[in-house]
């Protein structure tokens, strides 16, 4: 194995992480601020991308693609929180679970009757695509290396967002103390519509560009929801740098243990035994890192509540 | 309760009068039908000792119920082609003997849910509905990227697995097998419910602080909750895959998962046959308005949106009135 591939995965594993993490970062703030737990978190991601694909399609520009990913899922996103699950916050996780689990259904059928049930494809635009040399004479798809770029960007305007505005400060307060704030006087349920539809923006705005390397189709959004679901047990419910340090394990220890666990049976086993042993190794990888922090620390990495 | 107890009643004598009746009128599609519901029922009474008796949500269950479904298709795909599962230290056959099948498949879904459980209930509420999620897509994955069983397309098995002195292959007899399977599963969550284990888990759910405090174990409880409702849900997993005679990962996937919850609470939750009411109504549902439209799903995510938000207590609860309970 040469140094270059290692190069290769590891920001291949670090692009996985930031797309991740744009994912963890709404559930986690959504958790961390109403105690909602929200399954239909991926059904935004696929509006996300389904509406980029539509966007691109009929105007051929990807910046109005994913303008109008961020604004579709912000939308729907309010909507939905307008509508639904407003009703759920006092509610207990069971009747989150089902009434998000329903969403889940309500938007993939939809979504379906509306698009149909072949994949769209969203390209990527000429101004993106092609390799870029790296240090090291490493060629990388130029795309992959800006969802890095977004990514990293938009995990520190959200820390900035949450430390040093007044929006933030709200945020936080809400996530310490409900009563209180409502109390001083903020509205509390605009708040949460706000934090709700940032939440979805972050996820439509994954999507969007993830949608662009793989296909757009129905359904695209729960194995992400579920590997969102490991991040942030891992990083601890609502925290964001707990979201990023996670997102970004999840990240490597996925793309680094497809490439690292077949060759290491390789060397005790025959070659066709270990790829199929590694392979299927490297598939439960992530899920035997979050069985580890669990054992090591229930709450999670920066957790602080049960 | 009295109206419940009727509701019941009327209940079991369905199950037992549509098949016959569906076999009277040379309707064997009928007789299929109810032996999904009977066996999803079965995945649905395990989960509600978990989430009715426990209060645990485990969105995971579907490990168990592929569990069960693999235990199946190993084994008889191995009796089917002559092949000794192991050869050492001793051979092994595999067998088409649904008893041992079922019993193996109790076992695995039994260990399954032991490791699953231990690692899970470290923690709770909705960090243990997250981790419950995440194990069922692991297995999910693994089931995907296992070439020896079929992988992504799963395993088809030619001939129904036999049980002794009864043809297994005429669909009303089959039947007969599940229902008095699920009796079974009932019993034994009726019997768990008073008992003095049932008692003192569901005082672990209603206060763990307080639990401890008169010196029981909240953890050991659940634990042990957790293993006999995901064992339960094995057994049917095992069944699912002998009325199709086909495994795939599907029965691992998490959507699975999501469907016996929604059997539980469809039904209403913590009710003795809840779980069954609510996977006839499934079932029902998806051969209706999937004729209606090729995308039921809406109407289903309508319906259950509409019994989360505006009637608690599902079908059973909207009909019988509220449970007496003492929470």
């Amino acid at each position: 194995m040469s140094a270059v591939l290692l190069a290769e995965q590891i920001l291949n594993g670090l692009q996985f992480g930031v797309m991740l993490f744009l994912m963890s970062a709404g559930l986690t703030l959504v958790f961390g601020v109403m105690g909602l737990i929200n399954l239909a978190h991926g059904s935004l991601y696929m509006i996300g991308a389904f509406a980029a694909a539509a966007v691109a399609g009929a105007t051929g520009s990807f910046l109005l693609a994913l303008v109008a990913a961020l604004a579709a899922a912000a939308a729907a996103g309010a909507l939905v929180e307008m509508l639904v699950i407003r009703r759920l916050y006092d509610r207990d996780h069971l009747d989150q679970v089902l009434a998000t689990f329903a969403l889940i259904l309500i938007f993939s059928e939809g979504t379906r009757w509306v698009f149909g049930s072949f994949p769209l494809f969203l390209d990527i635009p000429p101004w993106l695509s092609g390799p870029v040399t790296l240090p090291g004479g490493i060629q990388y798809p130029t795309y992959r290396l800006v969802l890095i770029g977004v990514g990293l960007a938009v995990a520190g305007a959200l820390g900035l967002l949450i430390t040093r505005t007044r929006l933030g400060i709200r945020i936080r307060a809400g996530e310490s103390d409900r009563e209180m704030i409502a109390a001083l006087g903020v509205d509390i349920r605009r708040l949460y519509t706000i934090v709700f539809a940032l939440g979805a923006a972050l996820a439509g705005l994954a999507g969007a560009l993830v949608g662009a390397i793989q296909s757009v189709q129905v359904g695209m959004g729960e194995p992400v929801l579920i590997l969102a679901f490991v991040v942030i047990v891992i990083g601890g419910i609502g925290s964001i740098r707990g979201a990023l340090v996670g997102a970004l394990l999840v990240g490597l220890t996925d793309t680094l243990g497809g490439l690292f666990l077949p060759r290491l049976f390789a060397l005790v086993m025959e070659p066709s035994a270990a790829a199929s042993v590694g392979s299927a190794l490297a598939s439960m990888a992530i899920y035997i890192l979050m069985a580890g922090v669990l054992i090591w620390r229930p709450t999670g990495l920066y957790g602080a509540r049960a | 309760m009295r109206r419940e107890t009727l509701f019941n009643t009327a209940l079991c004598l369905g199950l037992v009068a549509f098949p016959l009746w569906a076999q009277a009128t040379d309707q064997p599609f009928l007789i299929t039908l109810a032996t999904r519901a009977v066996i999803l029922a079965l995945a649905g009474v395990g989960l509600n000792i978990a989430l009715g008796l426990g209060g645990l949500v485990s969105l995971g269950h579907a490990a168990f119920f592929g569990i069960g479904g693999y235990a199946m298709g190993i084994l008889a795909s191995h009796a089917q082609n002559y092949d000794p599962l192991i050869e050492w230290p001793l051979s092994i056959e595999g067998t088409t003997s649904m008893p041992v099948i079922w019993l193996i498949a109790l076992a695995a879904s039994a260990l399954a849910a032991l490791a699953i459980g231990a690692l899970s209930l470290r923690t709770s509420g909705v960090y243990f509905i997250m981790i419950t999620l995440a194990f069922g897509q692991m297995f999910y994955y693994f089931a995907i990227s296992w070439p020896a069983y079929g992988g992504e397309d799963g395993l088809s098995i030619y001939v129904r697995n036999g049980f002794p002195g009864l043809n297994t292959l005429d669909p009303l007899t089959f039947y007969g097998l599940s229902l008095a399977m699920l009796a079974l599963g009932l019993v034994v969550a009726w019997q768990l419910a008073r008992s003095p284990f049932g008692l003192a888990l569901n005082a672990a759910r209603q206060s763990a602080m307080r639990a401890r405090t008169v010196g029981l174990s909240p953890y050991g409880l659940r634990l042990t909750a957790f293993v006999i409702s995901g064992t339960l849900t094995g057994l049917a997993g095992a069944l699912f895959a002998d009325l199709n005679r086909f495994v795939s990962p599907t029965m691992f996937s998490w959507q699975t998962s999501g469907e016996i919850v929604v059997f539980v609470i469809l039904g209403g939750v913590a009710r003795l046959f809840g779980p069954v009411a609510g996977a006839v109504l499934f079932v029902t549902l998806e051969h209706v308005l999937g004729g209606v439209s090729d995308y039921w799903h809406i109407y289903l995510g309508a319906l259950l949106l509409g019994v989360v938000l505006f009637a608690r207590g599902g079908l059973i609860g909207s009909i019988c009135g509220p449970a007496v309970r003492h929470d």
